[in-house]
């Protein structure tokens, strides 16, 4: 199965850095919600530090709609999904390759866009890095989870690129509470037990979902 | 050999409904190992839905159903190594070259001996020296091509055509029936739909038709007069209209 998962993840990874299609588009829109943000506010306020976490976290969330609208777009309009479910092995598998592609694309942009994010919104996560990156893993694998499993159901409704938002937010509201209270715990260098909590319904919450989609992925992609 | 070992396929009380709409209808019928099966049928007659349901991509509403002696209840992964499918779409990746199509498909199959077998079914297709091309930039032909490499590369016992002549110029439908000639006197069990009268009866060793998810003719090649052929068919379809 891990093997299956890697001969899915080369060919998805090997196509978007032959296109970059997915990856500069949530890029490009990551850095234009930035600027616009940046010049939203006057340069040094107390309002843009209290606001910087839910900007964040905000950018990463539409800048990951964009890529994971389009995880099972090209896949369903060339027929290939059909010889990937054609192929001898669990559907699953399909699901967890998709899965661990939104998570690296997004995860990476993530990794690009939040340095700059700290330039401009004037924050600094180098004494905090190790508890920022451990939200940031589990925030993205929740987010990827739940996206994945919608993207395969709104990829065959008439109106995909409206549908995914509109299933994908009320589902995620506990992943993007608990991301954006973490952020500003780590940005205002709270203590690591007030974080911590936070942490643990995001785990909590992965193992939950993860396990719900890899069950449910069958029966949404069949018809 | 037993009715069983011969059978390739048994389908018994087939039916395939979406809410009201009945796709199949109590579709019985089976094929023998070695046996080239064409189904004929107008527009909606049912003809992918068939394919769909015996390529385990869809379940039936109600039946059952024995590939390769493998039941579709227990052993879908197990059906789905013993069958290939080629249908009008190829199932490629366009970004990919052909050689890395077939590689990616060969490691999903556990196909073993990967790189020879590639080599071998390129030369076989005519596109081993286009085999470091990106498929976007093939051709309609050139991609139906690939896809029959992508079907056999697994060598599955039994092949599912669905429509695989749409789209094709006059040399690569040539080209795929002179494939499907040297299947068929492999012994290859081959079940092919189309609407196509004139290609799917030189191939066949059996020759049926489905109206309305109903099996209106089921007999052997040799039974029927090619001549008179096309006239049967038109009745047919027109009957069960009226």
């Amino acid at each position: 199965m891990i093997a299956k998962v890697g001969v899915l993840l080369w060919k998805d990874i090997l196509s978007e850095l032959r296109t970059k299609e997915l990856i500069f588009s949530m890029l490009v829109f990551s850095l234009m919600v930035a600027v616009i943000f940046n010049f939203s506010f006057p340069p040094g306020s107390e309002f843009i530090k209290d606001a910087s976490p839910g900007i964040l976290w905000m950018t990463f969330i539409f800048a990951g709609l964009l890529g994971m609208n389009r995880s099972f777009v090209y896949e369903v309009d060339t027929g290939c999904l059909q010889g990937l479910m054609l192929a001898p092995m669990d559907r699953s598998v399909i699901y967890i390759s998709k899965l661990l592609v939104n998570f690296i694309f997004i995860g990476t942009v993530e990794l690009i866009v939040t340095p700059l994010f700290a330039i401009f919104f004037d924050f600094s996560i180098i004494d905090s890095l190790g508890p920022f990156l451990l939200m940031l893993f589990l925030s993205t694998l929740g987010f990827s989870v739940i996206g994945t499993l919608f993207s395969a159901i709104a990829v065959n409704t008439k109106t995909r690129e409206v549908m995914l938002p509109i299933l994908h937010f009320p589902v995620v509201i506990p992943i993007i509470i608990c991301a954006v209270q973490a952020t500003s715990a780590i940005f205002q260098g709270r203590e690591w037990s007030e974080i911590w909590n936070w942490l643990k319904i995001l785990i909590a919450f992965d193992i939950i979902f993860l396990i719900l989609a890899i069950l449910m992925f069958e029966y949404v992609i069949e018809e | 050999m037993t009715e069983t070992q011969s059978t390739a396929i048994a389908v018994t009380g087939l039916t395939k409904s979406f809410g009201n709409l009945y796709a199949l209808r109590n579709l019985s019928f089976s094929l023998n190992k070695g046996e080239f099966l064409t189904i004929f049928g107008p527009n909606g007659a049912g003809k992918t839905t068939l394919i769909r349901i015996l390529s385990t991509l869809t379940k039936a509403s109600s039946g059952e159903i024995r590939i390769a002696d493998f039941s579709f209840e227990n052993d879908s992964e197990k059906i789905r190594r013993q069958i290939g499918v080629i249908a009008h779409q190829t199932f490629l990746y366009e970004n990919l070259t052909a050689e890395e199509n077939l590689r990616f498909y060969g490691r999903l199959y556990d196909v073993e001996n990967l790189p020879k077998k590639i080599e071998t079914l390129l030369s076989e297709v005519d596109l081993q020296l286009r085999k470091k091309d990106f498929v976007r930039t093939f051709s309609r032909g050139m991609q139906q091509r690939l896809a029959i490499a992508r079907a056999m590369l697994h060598e599955p016992s039994i092949l599912l055509l669905d429509e695989p002549y749409t789209g094709l110029d006059q040399h690569a439908s040539e080209m795929l029936t002179n494939w499907l000639k040297r299947l068929r006197s492999a012994e290859q069990t081959i079940l092919m739909v189309t609407h196509d009268l004139e290609q799917g009866m030189e191939l066949a060793d059996r020759i049926a038709v489905l109206v309305k998810g109903k099996l209106v003719l089921n007999q052997a090649q040799q039974e029927i007069d090619p001549k008179k052929f096309r006239q049967t068919y038109y009745d047919l379809v027109e009957k069960d209209k009226r």
